[in-house]
């Protein structure tokens, strides 16, 4: 069995800071509900009880290990590269993000929390948060921006299915980033009974390490997965990364691999030349965003700047610590995917493999087909296909004339 | 604390000379740029000539996690009018000259673009005395607590009902000037009732060594501010000011602070 969390003598960053990166820049109302997961994480860790529940949940619920899916007619568009992609899609609810949701909701219940509250983009992390507060009988409320709730219809929909409350943030950009502001909100008037599912690697300590914990298992079993199939290890491992959380899932069992390069694609949006992208280690600068302090899209003042992204998911204008602390000592290279070609690769895997991807991942895809081709025929390239494009056909119908604006055939 | 703050200087000698006229202090929030840069001067002038002791200058922020919808709202306008971190020290000059103690209110990543030092230097030179920083905690603020050192500044944390006495021992620690004890758990704005847990915190906070402690978040009005005068060395009101500016300008402001004013006598 995969050894999932972290060993204590890890030499690997472990919170609260990556370098230069992280931190816990909070209200000082909220310093003790951090503590107290922070050490209530620590000992689950060490719990055979909690491990095997987890372990249990991650076996028959989600549906672990996910498949790794040879790509062999998107690969003749890589410049022949041989690419390997990690199924995340194919967990229950239809992301990665199920795998952070889980365990949190496990801890919160050790904690003796009765109510959950996270943020959303694409919707993904809503569902899964709703999904396991279904499951272990929590109340739940979503927080998500209100041009996300109009862009992943579909999600919202699955939310209330579920039993959570959907609230739309209008305040802001009513983004991400906004949703993240409205849960913390509630979280500081809640924290007595209410667990906040944070849903990416950034956030206070020990939210970056917490989650990434609970998503490390991704390249835990991709680098096995890649190893059985090929005999070596692969040459790259490629992950959209927005706030960063399947990006890190994938790339922690590999950063002792010094030859394996971590290549990690922010949303360029319309162009990183023009202000609407979400290229925030691309284009942004240090400074201290919900709580951490890392890379962040911000102007002089260091009032932060709107992101834009074709993906809710990507639309957000920080980023987890330790990907700034891998982009600024160059063990990760993170590189830019605009909208146009991430909608390419959307079409191109739907008409190759079968495979309809979020657009979010689309953005991991794009990046492996120029990767491919600086790397040639010989290169193994892992690719993390974090979520399924099921909540993205309306903006991808729009994308490519099939629908109108309205969302009607046109 | 108990090291480092001087009846003297700072915020600490304006909370003390209310505390010789036997009343606690009166301490006001307004956001500088609201409904602009101006405008925001004149409404500052209108807090101290009603009778504010302390006023607290808050810098609009994009993020600003820890404020309601009466101060997100007034930030918004703010920011949409183009204020800059630099409009909050002439802000500042507008309390010192009209003759009451400032404080600067500020999300920490405005001061880190600014430059630490620099912003401490700029505050000090314009008349301020310290900072409120309610998304910087003393285990993060090693920078903060040097440039304070440097320009003599008060470095304003705060506690929370659900402070440990360990957390509040630290913040008292780090602290200086006075230590800001938030009422209830929650974001700014305006309330039906002061947090109950309020009196307790102050009263932990003061075992834990602080000389003042000023109580906000929830402070609506005369009554409330009659309530935690009873308990608190400052009151500090923030939101009915703010509603008062959006609802009748700044003779509105002058007339809200005169009826905090007499509630901190009571």
């Amino acid at each position: 069995m995969i050894e999932q969390f972290s060993r204590p003598d890890s030499k690997l960053p472990q919170g609260p800071r990556f370098g230069e990166f992280g931190g816990r820049y909070i209200p000082e109302a909220l310093v003790p509900a951090c503590e107290e997961i922070e050490e209530a994480f620590g000992k689950a860790v060490l719990d055979q009880e909690f491990r095997a529940e987890y372990r249990r949940l991650l076996d028959e619920y989600v549906g672990r290990p996910s498949l790794l899916s040879e790509a062999a007619r998107f690969s003749e568009h890589a410049g022949g590269a041989r690419i390997l992609l990690k199924r995340e899609d194919l967990n229950h609810t239809g992301s990665h993000k199920i795998n952070n949701a889980l365990g949190q909701a496990l801890l919160a219940k050790r904690l003796g929390k009765t109510r959950l509250i996270a943020e959303t983009g694409a919707g993904q992390h809503g569902v899964a948060t709703a999904t396991a507060a279904a499951l272990m009988g929590m109340e739940c409320r979503i927080y998500m921006g209100a041009v996300d709730v109009e862009r992943q219809a579909l999600n919202v929909a699955r939310m209330n299915l579920l039993g959570a409350e959907v609230t739309a943030v209008e305040a802001g950009s009513r983004t991400l980033k906004d949703a993240i502001n409205e849960t913390f909100r509630d979280w500081v008037a809640s924290v007595e009974s209410t667990h906040y599912v944070f849903g990416t690697v950034a956030g206070p300590h020990p939210f970056p390490v917490l989650v990434r914990e609970f998503q490390r298992i991704i390249g835990l079993e991709a680098r096995g997965q890649v190893i059985e199939r090929t005999g070596s290890l692969p040459d790259a491992v490629v992950a959209c990364v927005g706030g960063g959380s399947n990006a890190i899932g994938a790339f922690h069992a590999f950063i002792p691999d010094e030859d394996v390069r971590l290549v990690g694609c922010e949303a360029a949006g319309e162009g990183i030349e023009t202000p609407r992208h979400a290229a925030t280690l691309t284009k942004g600068t240090v400074g201290v965003l919900h709580g951490a302090k890392s890379y962040q899209l911000q102007d002089e003042d260091g009032q932060t700047q709107e992101s834009h992204s074709i993906s809710a998911g990507l639309d957000y204008s920080g980023v987890g610590p330790e990907h700034a602390w891998l982009h600024a000592s160059g063990r990760g290279d993170y590189r830019p995917v605009t909208d146009a070609q991430a909608m390419d690769a959307f079409r191109l895997l739907c008409r190759t493999e079968g495979i309809i991807p979020a657009i979010e991942s689309s953005h991991a895809l794009a990046g492996a087909l120029e990767l491919g081709r600086e790397l040639g025929p010989d290169a193994t390239i892992l690719v993390c296909l974090s979520g399924r494009g099921d909540k993205d056909v309306t903006t991808a119908g729009r994308w490519f004339g099939y629908l109108d604006s309205e969302g009607e055939t046109a | 604390m108990s090291t480092t703050t001087r009846e003297d200087r700072g915020s600490a000698a304006a909370l003390a000379a209310c505390r010789s006229e036997g009343r606690s202090a009166l301490i006001g929030y307004l956001p500088v740029g609201y409904p602009d840069v101006p405008g925001s001067v004149e409404a500052v002038r209108a807090l101290v000539a009603g009778g504010a002791d302390v006023v607290e200058i808050g810098m609009p922020y994009t993020d600003p996690g820890l404020d309601g919808p009466v101060i997100e709202a007034a930030s918004v306008k703010a920011l949409s009018g183009g204020v800059r971190v630099r409009d909050v020290f002439t802000a500042v000059q507008a309390a010192a000259d009209a003759g009451a103690t400032p404080v600067v209110m500020s999300y920490w990543n405005l001061i880190l673009q600014y430059g630490v030092d620099a912003y401490a230097r700029d505050l000090a030179a314009a008349g301020g005395v310290g900072i409120v920083t309610p998304d910087l905690i003393p285990d993060e603020a090693d920078e903060w607590i040097a440039a304070s050192d440097a320009h003599d500044l008060d470095r304003i944390f705060l506690v929370a009902p659900s402070s440990s006495p360990d957390r509040i021992s630290a913040v008292v620690e780090a602290g200086r000037g006075f230590v800001y004890a938030a009422s209830t758990m929650g974001v700014t704005g305006t309330r039906a009732e002061v947090g109950g847990k309020a009196a307790g915190l102050v009263a932990d906070t003061r075992a834990a060594g602080a000389q003042n402690v000023c109580v906000g978040l929830g402070v609506s009005t005369r009554e409330h501010a009659a309530e935690v005068a009873s308990y608190a060395d400052g009151v500090i009101v923030g939101s009915a000011f703010v509603r008062a500016l959006s609802e009748g300008g700044p003779a509105a402001v002058a007339r809200a602070a005169e009826q905090f004013a007499e509630g901190v006598r009571d």
